[in-house]
């Protein structure tokens, strides 16, 4: 067998090697599924805005051949909305950690959720605060021990999937970095869909997460752990929710439409 | 008026007003070119808003009352640096949340406008006491351009022209409003469009291959690159080089840094046009700003009457500092007085500027109120003794 050569590297930046995501981070198995998305859409990275904020995940879009936003953390939403509002022409899509997505910009992902704003947000979900060194997170399962939980979490972690369906987006799934054909398939769906759309992505940190909280440093046991509390969402349905509490639900949760958002304030008037 | 210079669907509401200061405020925006809104209701700055969100519709642009003054001041830079001519409005607490944001748009060079209503901590009082916190709030070394106007014909001019130098410099620019004006009616002459210089956004002649995003002369403003056209451009508040690329060489960062505060406190004497009243043959020259600008002219008057040669000093930008201007109008002054409605703050830039070759007097007041034009004159008179 012969070795290839990256088949998307022209939707990498030239400039941006080496990255810095650690040995076995998530980060990487997710930039992969997006741009096999983008590939199997026939979407180009260059056409669309790519966003991130602050964290592991932010950087994504700083690796990709694309014009990007980054290093301000939570406020992905107001600026995919802001540039979404000016450029309703041009694919917008947001790369958000747990912490920048549900922690200090959790307020925005309500709002742009409510509002059906046509943007597509991958969450990477890595359970914790990993470019600062492992800190507890709100997506952080119960008991877990973190850098600021050495006695284990107290607090119970959100449920991103389903505080967006609750505050309206038109399209959620969950997956995971060990679920990658069904998390690529999930992407393109998104891509597609016109109104506020979902994925997120349950990831592995073997650095931080992985050492403190699950007790190796081993990315094959993170995602083996993963994979291990994934159950489908058809399977959940049919148990006793508080059986599932500890566990990663995946699947898709919605797939629907209603109106997309193009400002505060109705006008009839427009088009004349 | 519109980037393509029409004037559609009334844009511009040429003719004579009486009008409230905050919609003279909404009314300069839309004259400047603006075309998309973000605010969050605060008090006494919710007029700008509510016309807004009548007016900007009307003209094809957008309006959106976020979530809190975050939503406004990322929504502002996201959309500017997707082309829109953008602005929030706010009052002193809502700046607060404002300052993360105007540190992004610093760094990555988003033009946009900025209107602070100042009011009283807690209350919606007359103050000027953020008139440091525009200048000092957000992380991270910058110069930015604060404009005060202090009639409703200002806030309409002033507002417009922020849209150019925003453009001009690709920078944020704050308007610098206050209670007493912003809630107050008097005339207001809008000129027709065609009278209204607008500077619309540069763009790039150059190719994705020849193009580096933040490459310029020295104290230069790049051009922009439209997003989504293969210039992929990263727009981070890390520090960057020309290319875009982030870059944590020291060289690097000082070369950006030199180049964002440079082309704004190099350009200072373009950027303020401070204006003089009798101030030639002055002894004793005010220097105000704003709001307060009205009772010091007044007591200027009751000083010439009396025979007292007093004179004003103008501010229109209060940031950059007008130095030169400054100092020209205190070099044949016996003494100076600073005017304002706070604790005495914008006092220790004019003190620095005469760097002990004329007494500094102050003239304060921080109770909420605006000066009369006879507590200035008594400061004036006290000085005079």
């Amino acid at each position: 067998m012969s070795l290839k050569l990256y088949p998307r590297r022209e939707s990498v930046r030239k400039d941006g090697l080496p990255h810095f995501f650690c040995p076995g981070c998530g980060c990487g198995q997710v930039l992969n599924f997006f741009l096999r998305a983008c590939d199997e859409l026939g979407m180009k990275t260059e056409d669309m805005t790519c966003i991130g904020g602050v964290g592991c995940a932010a950087r994504i879009p700083i690796y990709l051949s694309t014009d990007a936003l980054h290093g301000i953390h939570g406020r992905t939403m107001p600026w995919a909305t802001g540039i979404k509002m000016t450029r309703p022409d041009m694919p917008v899509v947001v790369f958000a950690g747990d912490g920048d997505a549900l922690s200090i910009g959790g307020n925005h992902f309500i709002h742009a959720a409510r509002r059906n704003v046509d943007v597509t947000v991958i969450v990477v979900n890595n359970l914790n605060f990993a470019m600062t060194g492992g800190q507890v997170a709100p997506t952080t399962p119960l008991t877990a021990t973190t850098m600021t939980t050495p006695y284990g979490s107290s607090e119970p972690p959100f449920d991103l999937c389903k505080m967006a369906e609750t505050s309206g987006a038109t399209y959620v799934s969950r997956w995971t970095t060990a679920h990658g054909i069904q998390a690529i398939r999930a992407i393109k769906t998104a891509m597609q869909h016109t109104g506020f759309s979902v994925v997120e992505i349950i990831s592995q940190c073997p650095t931080h997460y992985g050492r403190y909280a699950l007790g190796s440093g081993s990315p094959e046991k993170s995602v083996e752990w993963i994979k291990e509390q994934s159950i489908p969402r058809t399977r959940a349905e049919k148990m006793d929710p508080e059986e599932t509490a500890l566990n990663f639900v995946i699947g898709e949760f919605v797939n629907t439409q209603r109106p997309v958002f193009w400002g505060s304030t109705i006008y009839d008037g427009a088009e004349e | 008026m519109a980037s393509d210079g029409s004037n559609p669907q009334g844009r511009v509401l040429s003719g004579v007003h009486f009008m409230l200061g905050n919609y003279a405020t909404a009314e300069g925006a839309l004259a400047g070119g603006c075309d998309f809104f973000a605010g969050y209701p605060i008090t006494p700055a919710n007029e700008i808003s509510e016309r807004m969100s009548h007016r900007l519709p009307e003209v094809g642009g957008t309006f959106i009352q976020g979530e809190d003054e975050l939503f406004s001041i990322y929504a502002v830079t996201g959309a500017s640096l997707a082309g829109a001519k953008a602005m929030t409005a706010t009052a002193s607490a809502g700046f607060n949340h404002f300052q993360e944001g105007i540190g992004y748009a610093v760094a990555v060079e988003a033009p946009c406008v900025i209107v602070d209503v100042q009011r009283c901590r807690g209350e919606n009082f007359a103050t000027q006491a953020d008139v440091m916190q525009m200048r000092w709030g957000t992380d991270g070394d910058y110069e930015i351009i604060v404009l005060a106007p202090s009639s409703i014909q200002e806030l309409f001019d002033y507002t417009a022209r922020a849209f150019n130098l925003a453009e001009e410099y690709r920078t944020p620019v704050i308007v610098m409003s206050e209670t007493t004006i912003s809630l107050m009616r008097e005339r207001l002459d809008v000129p027709s469009a065609d009278e209204i210089a607008v500077v619309n956004r540069r763009y790039t002649d150059l190719s994705p291959g020849e193009y580096k995003p933040f490459a310029a002369p020295e104290y230069g403003v790049p051009d922009f690159a439209p997003l989504g056209k293969g210039y992929n451009t990263i727009y981070s508040i890390n520090p960057h080089d020309e290319e875009g690329s982030i870059d944590w060489d020291p060289d690097v960062y000082e070369r950006m840094y030199d180049r964002l505060t440079g082309k704004i406190a190099k350009h200072r004497d373009v950027i303020c046009q401070p204006r003089s009243y009798a101030v030639d043959d002055a002894d004793i020259v005010l220097i105000a700003y704003g709001s307060e600008v009205r009772p010091a002219l007044d007591a200027v008057e009751m000083a010439r009457e009396d025979g007292i040669a007093a004179g004003l000093l103008k501010l229109d930008a209060v940031w950059p500092v007008p130095e030169e201007q400054i100092a020209a109008a205190m070099s044949k002054a016996k003494a100076v007085i600073a005017v304002e409605m706070n604790i005495g703050k914008y006092a220790n830039e004019i003190e620095r500027i005469s760097a002990g070759r004329v007494p500094v007097h102050r003239c304060t007041k921080n109770r909420g109120i605006i000066h009369s034009p006879e507590e200035i004159y008594r400061s004036i008179k006290e000085v005079w003794k």
